[in-house]
């Protein structure tokens, strides 16, 4: 157990770092690669406890697509940090309220008897145990309904998502490569006959 | 003493195979540059040594000589971040590959979806290599590059769920497996329009001519690491190629039958061949893969960014998504000799 432990502190106070740095550090670019580096320890702190198909696409989502995304917004925009910066006293009280709350909350959480941590006792399996085919059993029997009607939300999101940000702009010069393909001579070249001309 | 010993033996196998691979990946740049050469009626390097083979050591050797220049007002930490970050995941993606049987350094049960993370992190050295150099070029090619392997994992993506279809599994080991039998059991068969999307995706995922916009070194004078100098510029250079003979070892694997011998299951053949080690075909699809990129590089001009965008949304990702409802079909039916 001893080196388990051990990795488990290191990857811990990482994650920690991390995200202590997503919210201090002032370059928003930087907050998005300390977010990633959160999202990446906490998928090393999944696999310690053998949830590897879980923390495998952790780093597949959202660290191999959505944070892309996000860098690739964040960067585009030039965000003045001063002027986000003019409110932050006449806020504090109110910030400091909510995360007092969200501490009482958590602790209420965590502490409680359904809750505890020795309710949730770390199961270990053999070396053959497929945790992708037996999440893939309980998800499509036993919680089939719940996760098609969450796909179905997902697909409505989607429709929505493009919809919304669907405008066809005019003048624009995007060309129709199947139009461009079918040309043919005929509708591009005129072929004129003409006397040749002398030059005197 | 007994994790002594495992760590060890796992440090030892990676030696053995970083090696080898590290060896590859600089006879490669030489392969490519001679490849493309005679396609151009020309010699390609040929003053280093005997026949120019010890050209990539005099580049490696000139390479590590150079200065590496920090732009000013440049991100220092992360400038210096972003080769090491596109190099490790191209290296690090080797642990599940299978060069013979069970012969892979981590038998991990998810080992398609490893891949698949890993691939997608590569792009991170990209994005802040182009950020952290404060240069317009280098945060254009930044910005087409991530773009362009968002839009192409999607499409690779569905094409490594045909293979996990067909297959069964997610360990490559038994991907591999699963194709046993003969040259026409390998999944290339099956699942051809899937390999073709596989394969393009690759080249476009590895910044690749055709779809080299990231480094469009005509229109954006190098991209990403336009600001690059000495050993820097060398690590990413070696991350594009390690990740092109990641690219060409996945497709051998997934669709070529990987270790496999080609003569499996033919009478007289089959037999001559059995003594041949598996790793050796491995590396002989690996080669025939890489070949391609080079192929492709010598004959197709660059993409246009929005041809490129089309391709991978409205081609590939309909491509894939019908086929994918064929293999399904394939499976349910039990249509022999792939699926049952």
């Amino acid at each position: 157990m001893g080196f388990e432990k051990f990795l488990f502190y290191v990857f811990s106070l990482i994650l920690v770092l991390a995200s202590v740095g997503v919210i201090t550090v002032r370059n928003p670019v930087r907050a998005a690669l300390f977010l990633v580096l959160a999202f990446f320890t906490s998928a090393a702190l999944w696999l310690l406890i053998e949830a590897e198909f879980l923390a495998i696409t952790l780093v597949l989502v959202y660290v191999g697509a959505v944070m892309v995304l996000f860098l690739f917004v964040i960067m585009m925009l030039d965000i003045n940090v001063a002027p986000v910066q003019e409110g932050f006293t006449k806020y504090l009280p109110f910030g400091v309220a909510v995360a007092l709350i969200i501490v009482v909350e958590m602790g209420l959480m965590v502490s409680s008897s359904y809750f505890g941590g020795d309710r949730y006792s770390l199961v270990s399996h053999a070396a053959d145990y497929s945790n992708t085919k037996e999440l893939g059993s309980v998800l499509y029997t036993f919680y089939v309904y719940p996760f098609e009607i969450a796909s179905v939300i997902l697909l409505v999101a989607i429709i929505a998502a493009i919809s919304l940000t669907m405008r066809r702009r005019e003048g624009t010069k995007s060309q129709n490569p199947s139009r461009q393909v079918r040309v043919s001579r005929d509708d591009r070249l005129r072929i004129v006959r003409m006397a040749a001309e002398k030059n005197k | 003493m007994e994790t002594l010993l495992t760590v060890i033996l796992i440090l030892l196998k990676i030696v053995v195979l970083l090696v080898p691979l590290l060896v590859g990946v600089a006879y490669l740049t030489f392969a490519e540059r001679k490849i493309i050469g005679y396609m151009q009626v020309r010699l390609g390097p040929n003053r280093v040594g005997p026949k120019g083979w010890l050209q990539p050591i005099a580049d490696a050797v000139k390479l590590m000589f150079k200065e590496i220049i920090i732009p000013s007002r440049a991100n220092r930490f992360l400038f210096v971040l972003a080769p090491m970050l596109s190099f490790g995941p191209a290296i690090a993606a080797w642990a599940v590959i299978p060069f013979g049987d069970g012969m892979m350094i981590s038998h991990l049960d998810a080992g398609l979806l490893y891949l698949l993370a890993l691939t997608s992190l590569g792009v991170y050295g990209v994005i802040i290599a182009g950020w952290a150099s404060n240069s317009k070029y280098a945060f254009l090619g930044a910005m087409r590059s991530a773009a362009q392997i968002v839009a192409y994992e999607i499409a690779m993506g569905f094409a490594l769920v045909g293979v996990l279809m067909a297959a069964g599994s997610l360990n490559l080991n038994q991907i591999v497996q699963a194709q046993q039998g003969s040259l026409l059991h390998w999944f290339w068969l099956p699942l051809l329009p899937l390999f073709v999307v596989y394969f393009i995706s690759g080249v476009a995922e590895t910044n690749r001519a055709p779809f080299d916009v990231a480094e469009g070194e005509s229109e954006i004078v190098a991209g990403f690491h336009v600001e690059y100098s000495g050993m820097a510029f060398a690590v990413f250079f070696l991350a594009e190629y390690a990740n092109m003979i990641l690219v060409a070892a996945l497709a051998a694997t997934l669709f070529l039958g990987g270790w496999l011998s080609p003569f499996e299951g033919i009478p007289v053949l089959g037999e001559l061949f059995a003594w041949v080690p598996g790793a050796l075909w491995l590396v002989l699809k690996i080669a025939f893969m890489l070949l391609f990129f080079l192929w492709f590089r010598a004959t197709f001009p660059r993409y246009r960014y929005d041809q490129i965008m089309r391709l991978g949304w409205k081609v590939f990702i309909p491509v894939t998504l019908v086929w994918l409802l064929v293999v399904g079909l394939g499976v349910l039916a039990h249509v022999g000799p792939w699926f049952d």
